[in-house]
């Protein structure tokens, strides 16, 4: 088969998450791609109007749909939060690396996302809150621009009703009607319950605020190896053979989204890279 | 005394504390509780006293005429609220709210600066817990301002 071809999926709905972010549940029309691992993007491509790299948030596991999330900031991401229930829409992969959920297991882990840093983590967080038994405390520290901006609302809801978990929402902005905490993500960090000989940290959102919490994470004690980002990168391809998404000696599509720290501690803030 | 000093040196700021250095800032300090709603002061007022939370929550907000009170940030246990008495013209700039019923811990500004220009121990100390804490607060004022979830350029 060729890998550049994509399979045909239907829009089953689409949920406005904010005013601009649209979550879409896809099916496959006929032959579906592999089931994607946690932290794994596909290409979406929308029928003459081009092909975007989406970070997979939700597994079309056990009956349900494959789930993606999907901020309009250009001409493809905006014709994809234009969809309707009924249209087609193209999907090729799943590709890159995932979310080290196996290799965690038996340690505390905590999650960090900000902004729409969330959709790529959900999937995780959800093998994580499946399996609550082969972890040991769960954090998730979730910052967002405003109250308006958050992500997965019932969800959030859903998990903070959970006993065993802990569950802290930040707003960067906020007047007197927002109940909850007020200032950055990292914020969050010293205040979280973990122990950092024995934690798995899986940090997602826009590359400053990654920046600001690793140095957070450094502070709190957690070494880089155990220290995992999600990187954004101007994914092409897919398959390592562009070079679009190069990144030092890496190639985000194959070695990442998904990529321990340590690996790129000496050239994540570099300016020229 | 001595009770108002173990609770003290069980705050995460003063952990480690010498029990002289710790007896002297004891000297300057008082529990407070503070009711959901009171203020535990005013934009412009004179730092006479910063708080370490002990437990509950409390607000840093700025209003300003004709916009919504907008929160800076929001402060929890063990966490310290005001900065504005270590530097001069020692006036706070914005105002700090109880959220909730508060239990705080309340350090004399004034009888803590006396000590601490009295005996550079407990200056360097103080210099040493604070300046941390104002650093941390500072990058956190920088990532607010980035607005890093902002939508990105060009888009």
């Amino acid at each position: 088969m060729d890998p550049y071809v994509p399979l045909p999926y239907r829009v089953l709905a689409t949920r406005k998450d904010t005013p601009d972010v649209v979550t879409l549940d896809l099916a496959p029309v006929g032959d579906s791609i592999p089931e994607p691992q946690p932290g794994q993007f596909t290409m979406l491509y929308v029928f003459g109007v081009g092909e975007a790299p989406i970070s997979v948030s939700g597994a079309p596991v056990d009956g349900n749909p494959l789930v993606q999330t999907v901020r309009a900031v250009g001409a493809v991401s905006n014709a994809i939060t234009r969809l309707r229930p009924g249209q087609e829409i193209g999907v090729r992969g799943p590709y890159g690396t995932a979310w080290p959920v196996e290799s965690a297991t038996g340690h505390d882990i905590l999650f960090v996302a900000g902004g729409l840093g969330l959709a790529p983590l959900r999937p995780a967080i959800r093998h994580v809150l499946s399996n609550r038994d082969r972890y040991g405390r769960v954090s998730l520290l979730y910052g967002t621009r405003g109250p308006e901006d958050m992500l997965y609302r019932d969800e959030l809801a859903e998990w903070r009703r959970m006993l065993d978990v802990e569950i802290e929402v930040t707003v960067d902005h906020a007047d007197r009607t927002w109940r909850g905490t007020v200032g950055v993500v990292t914020k969050l960090i010293p205040r979280a319950d973990f122990d950092p000989e024995r934690t798995t940290a899986m940090v997602c959102g826009p590359e400053v605020m990654m920046r600001f919490s690793v140095l957070a994470l450094q502070v709190a004690g957690l070494p880089f190896e155990r220290t995992f980002l999600s990187l954004e990168r101007a994914m092409k391809c897919g398959l390592g053979l562009c070079g679009r998404c190069q990144f030092g000696a890496h190639f985000v599509c194959q070695e990442g989204a998904v990529i321990s720290y340590d690996r790129i501690a000496h050239i994540f803030t570099v300016r020229e890279i | 005394m001595e009770s108002l000093e173990r609770i003290i040196l069980e705050q995460t700021l003063f952990a480690g504390l010498d029990p002289d250095i710790a007896q002297l800032v004891t000297g300057c300090a008082r529990n407070l509780h503070f009711e959901p709603g009171a203020y535990l002061f005013h934009e412009g007022e004179d730092a006479k006293e910063f708080y370490l939370i002990r437990h509950g929550e409390v607000v840093l907000e700025i209003t300003a005429p004709g916009r919504r009170t907008l929160v800076l940030s929001t402060i929890k246990d063990g966490e310290v609220v005001g900065a504005s008495w270590l530097i001069p013209p020692y006036r706070w700039n914005s105002d700090a709210r109880a959220r909730g019923h508060v239990r705080a811990l309340g350090f004399n500004a004034e009888c803590l600066r006396r000590k601490c220009d009295e005996d550079a121990r407990v200056g360097y100390e103080m210099t040493k817990r604070f300046m941390p804490m104002m650093v941390n607060r500072l990058q956190a004022a920088y990532l607010q301002l980035l607005d890093v979830y902002g939508r990105p350029e060009g888009s």
